[in-house]
């Protein structure tokens, strides 16, 4: 079970309304998301208008605002709301006795997409 | 089946004979064990033979009812759940202070501490859960308690006798309730929790704040986002606690309340399946069938629980299975109250709101209200109660039962008895349905009658009625109201106001700036509730706005808040499209020296830099640099007495200057110097938007003066003074402020501008299109029709300044928000696939 588990750290290194970021060596930056209200959330760190960084963005509710133009994606969906069209990558996400866990078929599995 | 008891009797004396009922065991007389117990005699009470082990020396009791025995509202002989003589009736054994050391599951026994064997056909663990206790130097020392147990309230209330300082370490339900107890007991008490709000699992920011300052008002010490550092420790006792930013608090009593930990030991011990609590099937059944387990303890579909609802479920599953009658156990929905006196505060599901789900949030300031409550397709998922918990029980219910509740959406946030009244009328409807003598607006006392009056006096809009009639003008919470009344007094032709700040609001900019100073606003939270935000946590355009009107407001008091800053203020450089940053060192009036050229020169080499290049500010811009890079670069860069630049805030960017009157033969003043010293008094404050200054030493204006937001043309005579020109997407020249004889009434001036700039423009807004909204006049109006005035501006502006010109980069340099520059991890796959 934990083996399909990628522990990925303590809860607390994120504080809450801000994201940290997770390289993955030859896949595609993972962005872990901590919102105000204690809910976690792990995206490819790529926002589908133009790759921005969103965990730069100004996080509000489970949303994120895009650093480069201001896009708000959704933490759950990673779909971009309202007008905008477009749709980044989520990874499954648990947290456990004060940890981060990531779906270890869904982080490695980016390597060969 | 129905054995007499004279029978069961004969069995327990000679345990050598065979059993004719099966031997129950169960370890753990808490809450779970015995009402386990409970159900399974009001089901069969012949089927079990019981045995109970407790660690405790005592009967089994309401645990949850510890937190008022320690604050002496109740007495232990009042939350007693089982006597002696419950035991006695039901001929059950009860092995009190002899708790179980082992489980030998092929011989099917367990083993007490005292030595005793107690053979089993069923067990039932229940041993509850462990406290947590954080790993800090001093966690040993006596006087470091924990809050599980009867002899844990023992400690505290001798400790309590005695007077003197608690601490409370842990902000959650357990911690606050021990705070409150021991406060209430007499203690001088301070809680330290990490978190930056109170009781975050169960909390949203907005009811954590209202918490905190509650609390406060009673005498507490709240720290928040306090980390503990070391329990101090004087011979051999517990003398204070130490964070790790340095603040000590003396304690004679520390209460760890971190959290807690299934109590797993026995079961993983022997060797039942164990991840984060004891794994159960849906009827509470663990990986060796003849071991059952519940409560605390427990995981049950991936979860684990800390609260006693889901425990009464749990225990009818057992019984049901125990009894043949299996039913199952599908997990619990719960919901928090916290115990402390005179607090009134629920909360229940999902409040994370996002996607689909939409908040309705009621605040009312004056009643210390704070309800909100989340949607999500049609059907109520989450609800935040502050202040007034009397609907709880009801939107828990809607909640349990996933209702749709679109019919009562309207009204659900007023509760049960306005939403179940069938009264969903239309609201302008019922507006209109009001006499004349109704109060519409608390604050400012204003009746219907007078609010359409002045509608029909020609106010047609929100802000007309405002500033004719004072309705809606102070906390807004009758915005709705007014806005039904003109809609209804007027039909169409209502009249949209100024906009507002944004869509949480029915502010404009100018009423918050106004709100804060008047109400004494000094947090973003309390803007939040005292404004009536609709929203629980505001949006990405309204925290940095709300960060900057109160940093504007409060300097040297408001505490920055990192996380409603956009990217390039919170890292302190400019993030590029490819989300790499650029680095502008700071040239003051566009000067520099070999030194400081050298280490540019060199950190572009060093960090492989793709690109440097002069800006159009007189600057040098080093490009491509990672943000993990960031600190070493600025580390650099500083060593070389260089400090940040600021082009990537809203706020001073650069100064121009030209050669002036030192080298150039036109030149009539010292531009350059003059530059200089404007940049030094000036650097470092945050604006409304960006701010470019320019000095030219005469009227050829090589630096471009004249379309910058603060433009200085020397001339023979003096210094000409130019405001709101600007260079971007819409060139607007300057327009003529002023002349000034003197350096240092140019000095002034600039001062004095900036700071009327930073108390009235919005934010986001720059010079420019601030003057063209409100007029050169109006400018000029502020700045001298009293003569003081731009004294008293520019006083405000340098006393602020006092507290801006850190180095923002040499603080990171040393280790401040360095979290914003590592990755928390890496991942490298082929180093996991071979560990697999
Ligand atoms: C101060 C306080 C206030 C609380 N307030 C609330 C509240 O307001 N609302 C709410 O829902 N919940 C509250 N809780 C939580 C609630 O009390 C627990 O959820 C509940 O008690 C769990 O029941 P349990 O039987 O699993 O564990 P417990 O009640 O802890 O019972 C476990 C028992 O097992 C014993 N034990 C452990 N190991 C052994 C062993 N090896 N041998 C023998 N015995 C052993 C322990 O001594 C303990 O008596 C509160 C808890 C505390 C401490
Ligand atoms: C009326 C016509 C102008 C005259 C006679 C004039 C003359 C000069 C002189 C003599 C210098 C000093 C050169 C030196 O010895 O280093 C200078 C500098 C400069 N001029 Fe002009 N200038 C004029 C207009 C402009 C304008 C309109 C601009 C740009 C919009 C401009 C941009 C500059 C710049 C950027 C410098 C260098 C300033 C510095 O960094 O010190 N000039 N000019
Ligand atoms: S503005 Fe005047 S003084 Fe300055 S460089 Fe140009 S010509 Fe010389
Ligand atoms: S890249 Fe995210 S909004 Fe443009």
């Amino acid at each position: 079970m934990i083996g399909d588990w990628l522990d990925i750290g303590p809860v607390d290194q994120i504080t809450p309304g801000t994201a940290r970021t997770l390289p993955v060596l030859g896949g595609d930056e993972i962005a872990v998301f901590r919102t105000q209200a204690n809910e976690f959330y792990a995206l490819i760190n790529k926002c589908p208008h133009k790759q921005g960084p969103l965990s730069q963005g100004i996080v509000h509710g489970n949303v994120v605002a895009c650093p480069l133009h201001n896009w708000n994606i959704s933490l759950k969906t990673g779909e971009a709301l309202g007008e905008d069209k477009g749709c980044v990558p989520t990874i499954p996400l648990r947290v456990d006795a004060g940890r981060i866990y990531l779906l270890r078929s869904a982080v490695v599995g980016k390597r060969a997409a | 089946m129905n054995a007499p008891t004279t029978l069961m009797e004969e069995d327990r004396s000679a345990s050598v004979r065979p059993h004719l009922r099966e031997r129950l065991v169960v370890i753990g007389n808490g809450m779970a064990g015995c009402r386990a117990v409970e159900e399974i005699l009001a089901r069969d009470p012949n089927r079990f033979d019981v045995t109970i082990f407790g660690a405790e020396p005592r009967v089994n009791y309401n645990r949850i009812m510890l937190s008022p025995v320690l604050s002496g509202e109740k007495a232990f002989e009042d939350i007693i759940i089982n006597g002696d003589d419950w035991y006695a009736e039901n001929a059950i054994t009860l092995v009190a202070g002899d708790p179980v050391v082992s489980i030998d599951r092929a011989t099917k026994t367990v083993v007490a501490k005292s030595g005793r064997v107690e053979p089993y056909d069923r067990l039932l663990i229940a041993t509850g859960s462990d406290p947590f206790i954080i790993p800090v130097p001093g966690k040993d020392l006596a006087g470091v308690v924990t809050f599980r147990d009867l002899d844990d309230v023992d400690k505290m209330l001798s400790a309590a006798e005695k007077g003197g300082s608690a601490v409370v370490i842990g902000g959650g339900l357990l911690g606050l309730e021990a705070a409150h107890g021991l406060s209430l007991r007499g203690m001088k008490v301070a809680v330290v929790h990490l978190m930056p709000t109170l009781m975050e699992r169960q909390l949203d920011e907005a009811a954590g704040y209202l918490l905190k300052t509650e609390l406060e008002r009673r005498g507490q010490t709240i720290v928040t986002g306090g980390d503990t550092a070391e329990i101090v420790g004087r011979d051999g006792h517990v003398s204070a606690v130490r964070l790790k930013d340095g603040r000590e608090f003396a304690a004679d009593i520390v209460v760890m309340a971190v959290g807690i930990r299934p109590g797993t030991t026995l079961a993983r011990a022997a060797g039942l399946e164990v991840e984060r609590g004891i794994v159960v099937d849906d009827h509470m059944v663990t990986s060796d069938p003849a071991v059952m387990a519940v409560g605390e303890c427990v995981q049950h579909r991936g979860n684990c629980y800390g609260l006693v609802a889901p425990l009464w479920d749990m225990c009818r599953a057992l019984a049901d299975q125990a009894c043949e009658q299996p039913s199952g156990y599908e997990g619990s929905v719960t919901s928090t109250k916290l115990k402390v006196s005179g607090i009134d505060l629920f909360s229940a599901g999902d409040f994370s709101g996002g996607d689909g789900a939409e908040d309705i949030v009621m605040r009312d300031a004056s009643r210390g209200l704070y309800k909100r409550v989340v949607v999500r397709d049609n059907k109520l998922v989450g609800a935040v109660l502050y202040g007034d918990t009397a609907d709880g029980s009801w939107y828990f219910d809607l909640l349990r039962k996933g209702e749709d509740i679109s019919d009562i959406r309207e009204a659900l946030i007023f509760g049960q008895a306005f939403a179940s009244g069938g009264a969903l009328l239309d609201p302008n409807a019922a507006v209109a349905a009001l006499s004349d003598d109704a109060e519409i607006c608390g604050c400012n006392g204003v009746t219907k009658g007078k609010v359409v009056a002045t509608i029909n006096g020609g106010a047609c809009s929100l802000d007309a009625v405002r500033s004719t009639c004072k309705a809606s003008a102070s906390c807004g919470s009758c915005t709705g109201l007014v806005e039904s009344l003109l809609a209804s007094t007027l039909g169409g032709a209502v009249q949209s106001g100024p906009k507002t700040m944004c869509k949480c609001t029915s502010f404009s900019h100018d009423d918050v700036r106004r709100l804060i100073l008047e109400k004494d606003l000094r947090a973003i939270p309390q803007v939040l509730q005292e404004l009536h935000w609709t929203t629980p946590d505001g949006c990405s355009s309204c925290r940095p706005a709300l960060n900057y009107y109160l940093l504007c407001a409060w300097p040297g008091e408001y505490v920055d808040d990192q996380k409603s800053r956009f990217v390039n203020e919170r890292m302190h450089a400019n993030i590029q499209k490819d989300g790499t940053y650029s680095v502008v060192p700071r040239m003051w009036g566009g000067l520099t020296n070999p030194r400081e050229l050298r280490a540019i020169a060199d950190v572009v080499e060093k960090y492989n830099a793709p690109m440097v290049k002069v800006t159009g500010g007189q600057r040098l811009d080093i490009f491509g640099i990672k943000k993990e890079d960031l600190p070493a670069v600025w580390a650099d860069l500083n060593a070389a007495g260089m400090v940040s630049g600021h082009a990537y805030g809203k706020s001073l960017r650069t100064v121009k200057t030209c050669v002036g009157s030192e080298w150039c033969r036109f030149g009539t003043q010292d531009s350059t110097g003059l530059g200089v010293k404007l940049e030094r008094m000036t650097w470092g404050s945050w604006m409304p938007h960006k701010f470019k200054i320019a000095v030219s030493g005469c009227p050829r204006n090589c630096a471009e003066a004249t379309i910058k937001d603060f433009g200085v043309v020397c001339v023979d005579s003096g210094y000409e003074l130019h405001v709101g020109g600007n260079g971007g997407i819409k060139v607007r020249a300057t327009d003529f402020l002023c002349k000034v004889i003197t350096e240092d009434e140019a000095m002034e001036l600039c001062a004095a501008f900036i700071q009327l700039y930073r108390e009235q423009a919005h934010y986001l807004e720059r010079t420019a299109p601030w003057i063209e909204r409100v007029g050169l006049d109006h400018i000029k109006a502020g700045l001298f029709d009293q003569p003081d005035t731009v004294k008293r501006l520019a006083a405000r502006f340098r006393y602020s300044q006092t507290f801006c010109q850190d180095d923002p980069w040499a603080q990171r340099v040393a280790g401040e928000d360095a979290d914003l520059h590592q990755h928390m991890a890496q991942v490298r796959p082929l180093q996991l696939e071979a560990a697999q």
